[in-house]
């Protein structure tokens, strides 16, 4: 059935080697109040930046006026005539102005720039720019856009004679789900500081110091000896610190110019989740043809995302959602659709998971819907099309190794009890209305996902990341832009160097993430960075041991095959022979500065067609299943979530604690996007912008939680291991989905699951 | 710059109460104010802040004459922990443990839930469904308002613009009993959906009804109380009642139905002392 059995994880924080969890690097710092965010950072001379904004969805800007009757001393202004390069955000298309000169496309759209030293002037100051924009027509539904961004195709075999087959059954849905906001604790925040040479130095909270380190450069017309970023502290991401820093970064040094004075911006909440990226909304269409069994024929998926105003990351997003919207399943015939198109609401973006979510739950729900009207249980019906070693995706990928659908589905349904609650929960639903029944439903459900790890396609490949490490006369540094942003970069690339090099954790230090010092190991994104920043750290840390143990077979004669480096002491033969600091102190004083860095390869045999949309879309997948217990309160509709059970296979867990923590984080996130999240907006405008009425989940509304670990090792990830931050995004919402069709006999196709969609639901006709 | 003037005694309030410099605005705990005035609404309506958070003679919990009397001042927390409460109208307790998180709920009072008025104060259903009696003083002397005649309009109150709330005084009548439930939009530090609370004697002969969300004001439900009183259809009763609109937290199909539900469930259970959700 799979090529190996995965073996169950322990966390085990004894040891500091790989597959032991010692304490996070970064922690002592956090929990104390030491670490310095960017808020907590002073910058001599320093002024405040605002935003200027458009305030209308769509529109032509007419003029920009500056009330002549306010005292404009000490205010720096800054409009687009101000911008010496190219008036662009970079990233994938040229098409989003740094700050709108002529035509408006979303309320959120920057206009105008102020700095001043005093924040309560600046505040009054905003009051005094007129912005005069003659608005046309918005779209705000995006079903009703006639502007496609990207739009992709994958097929598979026929569906055509599938769908002809009368002895098949044919089962349709319609699924949708909103803009979900990342809600990281601390709100976007850059500092620019110019310089003597006219470039400038960027502080920051972000996941991509690259982006900003390019994305100026064009903006500023300076060179790449001109800028320097610098990440600090940064509390938290989610994708929400992908792309939009660099707008952040390039209004801060644009005013930080002008002024000739360093210039923070920090958004304060309300602006942060106004104008800043959000997950894609999407509309997903799934029509299949099945056999009275549960076996899946065919599939017909038609998936149009909202792209918000501008490209930004959208034809990745919608990539990644396209290439996982059949599932974790066999497909003999495959037709996928995906279109992400222009709506004139602020651009949205990057969110772990990236597109994956949305189309996560279009499948789940659809594989409930399929079962439901076969009559079958779903356990069945995931358990019969679940893929293993050796099927063939809708790209034509072939499945070669570490593949674990089917161990995590049972993993799950054993540990949650599956069977014997979903009985309970249909004797319950049998008994007759108007009998004596509870107030209460209990119900429970369970989904299975993948998340394919590293960049989508030929990424990577064009990517070429470069990390690695330097030593330093007490140990090693490492060298690479990869950002922790709270899940534990700095702590798992650690591990990873020190097993390499044979040394105690606490010699390996990590460098500090500045672009003009660290070489570019790509963004901090997609499940990425323990896969192939981790694997290429790994490889760097082999070779600067195989340096180190050629100079020890030297400097002590003896043969070079039999010096090995355990605990921080270099032995051979049994004896010991040198400290690791002082081997490198004497190997920088003799040879000079050691920095080895490496270059990640495609492991052989991935290979993408982008053209035809064709090929190992990823190297590999991650697994997990989750099931859902819950209760649907018949009086208020609301739901409470009872118990909640994970199983998660991703190679192999570097850190099984802080793996843990990325699972327990991500599927709490995901809850609030099953249950709670939603995002309001009237003529564009988002009405719910504060943590007060935009809603996610507090402790109470989390269930108790079983996170199981799976293990089964990719053989070209470091120790095995693949990725894993998104995975636990992906699961929960259908599985919630499926809980509360088997408590209360509906499938509720549009999240969040709200109270107001149950009740409809229950009253339907 | 907002001028603030702090006072310890009644007395230096009542001077400043009665000088009425415009745009007088009383500041209790802040939990409303503040959060106004960072949000930038209705900045330019706020001329002078009188803060009376430290005026001690408006704090305390007491119980006399039958009356359970509760200073304007009077914290959710002070409220949450006080026996007196907890023995003589534990409802009151249990939903001040549902008010915000626990900073708002050391600083947020008991009367400022009522002059801010909120047809969403968490408190106010109670007050009404407990009858209680606003002891209101100011320059010209004190007065009693029972809570039905407070709540006028939309965040309009009977407190005259000279005028503070001194005390709440909630009558215990033998054998009734108060009970509520609120509906948020998640399990705690939420705003309501809607909030009902009934008091009720034995054998439903005596109940008050009241409401919270579900109106532009902090509404007793007199059509619902008569139904049930009498026997007749408290749903369609509580419908004539109320008048929810759609907001960012529910609508207004949901509003009544679950409303109608939850006050159905509270007048069948009413055998129970009160009733705690959102705790597990």
């Amino acid at each position: 059935m799979f090529d190996k059995p995965p073996t169950m994880k322990h966390a085990d924080n004894s040891k500091s080697t790989v597959g032991h969890s010692p304490p996070r690097k970064d922690g002592p710092d956090k929990v104390t109040g030491r670490a310095r965010y960017l808020d907590d950072l002073a910058f001599p001379g320093q002024l405040w930046g605002r935003t200027v904004r458009s305030q209308v969805p769509h529109g032509r800007i007419r003029s920009i006026e500056f009330d002549p009757r306010f005292d404009w001393s000490g205010i720096v202004r800054v409009t687009a005539a101000d911008i010496p390069g190219d008036n662009i955000v970079q990233l994938i298309e040229d098409d989003q102005p740094m700050l709108a000169h002529d035509m408006v496309k979303h309320r959120e759209e920057p206009i105008a720039l102020l700095a001043c030293a005093d924040r309560e002037r600046l505040e009054e100051a905003l009051l005094h720019v007129d912005v005069k924009i003659d608005p046309l027509p918005p779209v705000l539904d995006l079903l009703l856009s006639t502007h496609v961004f990207k739009s992709y195709r994958i097929e598979a075999g026929d569906i055509k004679p599938a769908f002809a087959d009368s002895s098949l059954r044919v089962v349709e849905g319609i699924y949708r789900v909103g803009h979900q906001e990342q809600m990281y604790i601390e709100p976007n925040a850059i500092c620019a500081v110019p310089r003597e040479d006219f470039g400038v130095t960027i502080y920051g909270s972000m996941q991509c110091p690259f982006y900003i380190h390019r994305g100026l450069q064009r903006l500023l017309k300076i060179n790449d000896s001109q800028i320097a970023v610098i990440q600090v502290v940064t509390g938290g991401g989610f994708g929400g610190k992908e792309d939009y820093p660099t707008v952040l970064a390039g209004h801060a040094a644009l005013l930080a110019r002008k002024a000739g004075k360093p210039v923070k911006m920090i958004y304060k909440r309300e602006e942060d989740v106004a104008a800043t990226t959000k997950r894609h909304p999407a509309v997903l269409r799934y029509r299949t043809a099945v056999k009275p069994d549960g076996e899946f024929v065919a599939c017909e998926i038609d998936v149009v995302m909202d792209g918000g105003a501008y490209v930004t990351l959208s034809p990745v997003v919608a990539s990644r959602g396209v290439l996982h919207a059949s599932g974790a399943y066999r497909w003999p015939h495959a037709r996928i659709d995906c279109r992400v198109v222009q709506t004139h609401t602020p651009p949205n973006g990057a969110f772990r998971g990236f597109g994956v979510p949305q189309t996560l739950f279009g499948c789940e729900a659809h594989v409930e819907k399929i079962a439901l009207e076969l009559g079958l249980d779903p356990l069945l019906v995931r358990r019969k099309n679940a893929l293993v070693v050796g099927d063939v995706m809708p790209t034509g990928q072939r499945l070669t190794e570490s593949v674990s659908a089917l161990p995590v589905l049972e993993a799950v349904a054993a540990r949650s009890g599956y069977a014997a609650k979903r009985e309970a929960a249909m004797e319950a639903a049998r008994l007759p209305a108007g009998s004596a029944r509870a107030r209460k439903r209990r119900g429970i459900g369970l989904s299975l996902a993948l998340h394919g790890a590293g960049f989508t396609g030929s990424g990577e490949a064009h990517l070429k990341s470069r990390a690695g490490l330097e030593l330093t006369a007490s140990g090693a540094r490492v060298l690479s832009a990869s950002t922790d942003i709270g899940q534990g970069t700095i702590t798992v690339f650690s591990q990873l160097a020190a097993e390499a090099l044979g040394v105690p954790l606490s010699m390996i230090e990590v460098a500090v993430n500045d672009t003009s010092r660290v070489p570019d190991s790509g963004p901090t994104v997609a499940s990425r960075t323990t896969m192939v920043v981790g694997g290429t750290i790994a490889r760097a840390a082999e070779a600067m041991a195989r340096v180190l143990q050629g100079y020890v077979a030297q400097t002590h004669a003896v043969p070079a095959g039999e010096v090995c480096c355990v605990g921080g002491i270099f032995a051979a033969r049994g004896r010991s022979l040198a400290p690791f600091e002082s081997i490198a102190r004497r190997y920088l004083d003799e040879r000079g500065p050691l920095v080895c860095i490496e270059q990640y390869e495609l492991p052989p045999g991935v290979q993408w067609d982008d053209a035809a949309y064709r090929g190992s879309a990823y190297p590999c997948y991650a697994w997990a299943a989750t099931a859902v217990e819950l209760e649907v309160d018949l009086d208020t509709y609301e739901i409470k979530l009872l118990d909640l059970v994970t199983a998660s296979e991703f190679g192999k867990a570097i850190h099984p604690v802080l793996a843990e923590g990325q699972i327990e984080g991500g599927t709490v996130q995901a809850l609030g996007y099953a249950l709670l999240e939603e995002h309001i907006y009237v003529d564009g405008r988002l009405l719910n912008t504060r943590m007060q009425n935009y809603i996610i989940p507090t402790a109470l509304d989390v269930p108790p939680m079983t996170t199981l670990i799976l293990e089964n090792p990719y053989s070209r990830g470091p120790h095995g291991a693949k990725g894993l931050g998104e995975l636990p995004m992906d699961g929960p919402a259908p599985a919630v989905a499926a809980a509360v069709l088997s408590a209360i006999g509906k499938l509720i196709p549009d999240l969040p699951i709200s109270p107001e969609r149950v009740m409809k639901a229950l009253h339907a006709a | 710059m907002i001028p603030v003037t702090s006072v310890k005694t009644l007395p230096e309030a009542y001077a400043l109460l009665q000088a009425r410099p415009p745009g007088l605005r009383v500041l209790a705990g802040g939990t409303d104010l503040m959060v106004a005035i960072n949000a930038r609404v209705g900045l330019d309506r706020i001329g002078h802040v009188l803060d009376i958070w430290n005026v001690r003679e408006l704090r305390g919990i007491a119980l006399q004459d039958n009356f359970l009397r509760i200073g304007a001042l009077t914290t959710y927390t002070e409220i949450i922990h006080s026996t007196l409460v907890n023995t003589q109208l534990p409802a009151l307790a249990a939903v001040s443990r549902e008010v915000g998180a626990w900073a708002i709920q050391n600083r947020g009072t008991l009367g400022g839930n009522v002059c801010n008025a909120s047809p969403a104060g968490d408190t106010l259903p109670l007050l009404l469904a407990a009858d209680a009696r606003f002891l209101l003083g100011g320059p010209r002397g004190e007065r009693t308002v029972v809570a039905e005649e407070f709540f006028l309009a939309y965040r309009k109150t009977a407190l005259g613009a000279d005028e503070l709330l001194l005390r709440v005084d909630f009558p215990l009548p033998d054998a009734a009993r108060l009970a509520y439930r609120k509906v948020g939009t998640r399990r705690a530090q939420s705003i309501s959906k809607t909030l009902i609370a009934v008091r009720a004697t034995p054998g439903l002969r005596e109940v008050r009804i009241a409401a919270g969300c579900v109106a532009p004001i902090p509404l007793r439900c007199r059509r619902a109380e008569q139904a049930a009183m009498s026997g007749g259809d408290v749903r369609a009763a509580l419908q004539l009642d109320i008048s929810p609109i759609n907001d960012i937290r529910s609508t207004i199909e949901y509003r009544r139905l679950v409303s109608a539900n939850v006050l159905l469930q509270l007048l069948k259970n009413m055998g129970t002392p009160y009733s705690l959700p959102g705790r597990p």
